[in-house]
């Protein structure tokens, strides 16, 4: 367990985003492989063998993804998802930068895999480098015969089109996505259909993060039974964790999962950011719940283990928080962030974030009441479990909740006349 | 003159058509190409990004998009654009300094713009960069790791370059 390098290896080489360089160091024959020596059955089978699970959030078997893809004349879609935007998460802005390349291989593999002849590449607009490398890097390929008609003369077709989002964090939930790159607001829509069935333009549809496409090459060129060694039983292969807040070396880094939580946090990031005490660490992104100190201890890094303790591995962004942190201030902000974000189409999730909110603001400023408390913990209920049709009220919920109750008596000591607020 | 991208927007316009089957997908990349070319949307170029595309796309639709995004500027902002990010992360790495630091050498609050039309300040939602933070974005790009030093000498080679 600890640092392991599967898909970041060559990362200190300066010109690792350009073909020559990814070529130099074997990119490229896994796609080679794939549309010479393998059928798309074999591929999805190989992908379901690794046990790769999708690295944006949820973590759902992308092989059974895959396969959800039913038979039949309609276009099929392929878009990666490149939407970082879940504060704590900067993973993929590194894997689009570096990795371009990668990025591109994965996706025809993943194309031939759910016989799709068309794919978008979807990055948060705000990626203005990223989006000119993919770019570039999908012009190159191109060139080189690797996209586009007949790739390598092998006979297959698969064209890739890069698309900037335009500033909305709900564009990274699937569906809201394929919203918007027909050209609407970005809605999430009901499911079913999923957009397995009814994607993009009424087609069946694969949306996979850029994480798990950049698996995919490594996957064929080891096949899945070599990668399935990699990590735990449960949760195979290397993970991107980003890591943020109070640490003394924040960045990316790429461990094997099952890695101890305290062995990232004291070890590879080099302990508290000026030696103080760790108060907590938010795992998975900002809607995973909040572990404190002592489970922080206890967890690895792994879908089993963080779930175990109910929070999430979700995109892999590892918040840590030192006794420094005013943790009413920074659910304050989660708060702030999921009803700046909310599209407006569910009433719960509309009103509620906005609610809890205004509510949060009151207690950071010294006005709140333990009525208020109550109502942030009431209006909670009414956001949660199937209330609206994505789950951006959810994930708001997430990053309240768990913090109010595990340190909730950081909130009382700041309720209306209990102490002198500084603020 | 009545409004039509410009030599450029056009180009890229036409390379854009053949890359989705549907028109309708046009609508957020010629947002963009409006932008690009007035550096805001508004209702005259939302009106002919309507006609260009056709098939059938109204101005109530395509209004309906550009207010949904947030990167469209729907009224003009100055030369520089500076965003500086207020959430968790960055908040952990003392982002209301740099804020505070931005708004006081400028003389404006965040969402203002300077009277000579240089700088825009917003204070915006996570970017994206958590693990250098705090972070701020200027027209196109980022600088990570800011402390109110770094922030005010960028400032002042940006006053260089109006």
């Amino acid at each position: 367990m600890g640092l392991k390098t599967l898909l970041t290896t060559h990362i200190a080489s300066p010109d690792s985003h350009t073909l020559n360089h990814y070529r130099s160091v074997g990119g490229y024959e896994s796609q080679k492989k794939a549309l010479t020596e393998m059928t798309a059955e074999q591929i999805v089978n190989d992908v379901k063998n690794s046990g790769l699970r999708g690295r944006g959030g949820a973590g759902f078997p992308t092989g059974n993804k895959w396969g959800f893809i039913p038979k039949t004349d309609k276009p099929k879609y392929l878009i990666c998802n490149g939407d970082e935007g879940e504060p704590g998460t900067f993973k993929d802005r590194l894997l689009i930068e570096k990795f371009p390349h990668m990025l591109i291989e994965g996706m025809v593999i993943a194309a031939k895999a759910i016989d799709s002849h068309q794919g978008y590449i979807y990055i948060r607009g705000e990626f203005h480098k990223g989006i000119r490398i993919v770019e570039e890097a999908v012009e190159e390929a191109y060139k080189a015969g690797l996209l586009g008609k007949n790739i390598l003369g092998l006979g297959y077709d698969f064209d890739l089109a890069v698309y900037s989002g335009a500033g909305a964090y709900i564009c990274g939930e699937e569906s809201a996505l394929i919203n918007s790159l027909e050209g609407r607001r970005g809605h999430p829509r009901l499911k079913p259909p999923f957009p397995a069935v009814s994607g993009l333009y009424a087609c069946p549809t694969v949306v996979n993060n850029v994480e798990t496409f950049c698996n995919v090459p490594h996957i064929i060129r080891i096949t899945g039974d070599e990668y399935k060694k990699i990590g735990t039983e449960k949760s195979p292969g290397t993970r991107l964790f980003a890591v943020s807040g109070h640490v003394k070396k924040p960045g990316i880094y790429e461990v094997e999962m099952g890695t101890p939580m305290k062995e990232l946090v004291y070890d590879i990031c080099g302990g508290i950011k000026n030696d103080k005490t760790l108060k907590a660490v938010i795992p998975g992104g900002s809607s995973s719940p909040i572990l404190n100190a002592e489970e922080v201890m206890t967890a690895t890094m792994d879908y089993e283990s963080i779930a175990s303790l109910k929070s999430m591995l979700g995109s892999g962004a590892v918040i840590v928080l030192s006794e420094e942190a005013d943790l009413v201030e920074t659910t304050y902000r989660l708060a702030e962030f999921y009803s700046h974000e909310s599209c407006g189409q569910c009433t719960p999730c509309r009103e509620g974030t906005h609610w809890v909110k205004d509510l949060l603001h009151k207690i950071k400023i010294g006005e709140g009441t333990e009525k208020d408390v109550e109502l942030i913990f009431s209006l909670s209920r009414n956001m949660e479990g199937g209330t609206t049709i994505c789950p951006l009220a959810d994930a708001c919920v997430m990053a309240v909740r768990p913090t109010m109750t595990k340190f909730k008596g950081e909130f009382s000591a700041r309720l209306k006349k209990e102490v002198s607020i500084s603020h | 003159m009545a409004y039509q991208f410009s030599q450029d927007s056009e180009k890229r316009f036409q390379r854009l058509i053949p890359q989705f089957p549907s028109k309708r997908s046009l609508i957020l990349p010629c947002l963009f190409l409006l932008q690009a070319d007035k550096g805001f949307v508004d209702k005259e170029g939302m009106q002919y990004i309507a006609d260009r595309i056709g098939d059938p796309i109204s101005l109530a639709h395509v209004h309906g998009v550009a207010t949904f995004y947030t990167m469209y500027n729907k009224k003009p902002v100055g030369k520089f654009h500076i965003q500086i990010c207020g959430n968790i992360s960055c908040y952990l790495s003392g982002s209301d300094s740099i804020t505070e630091h931005v708004c006081s050498k400028l003389g404006i609050e965040a969402g203002e713009t300077t009277k000579d039309k240089k700088f825009t300040v917003d204070e915006v939602q996570c970017l994206g960069a958590c693990g250098f933070g705090p972070v701020a974005q200027i027209n196109d790009k980022y600088y990570e790791n800011l402390t109110p030093e770094k922030i005010e000498a960028i400032i002042s080679e940006l006053e260089k370059q109006v």
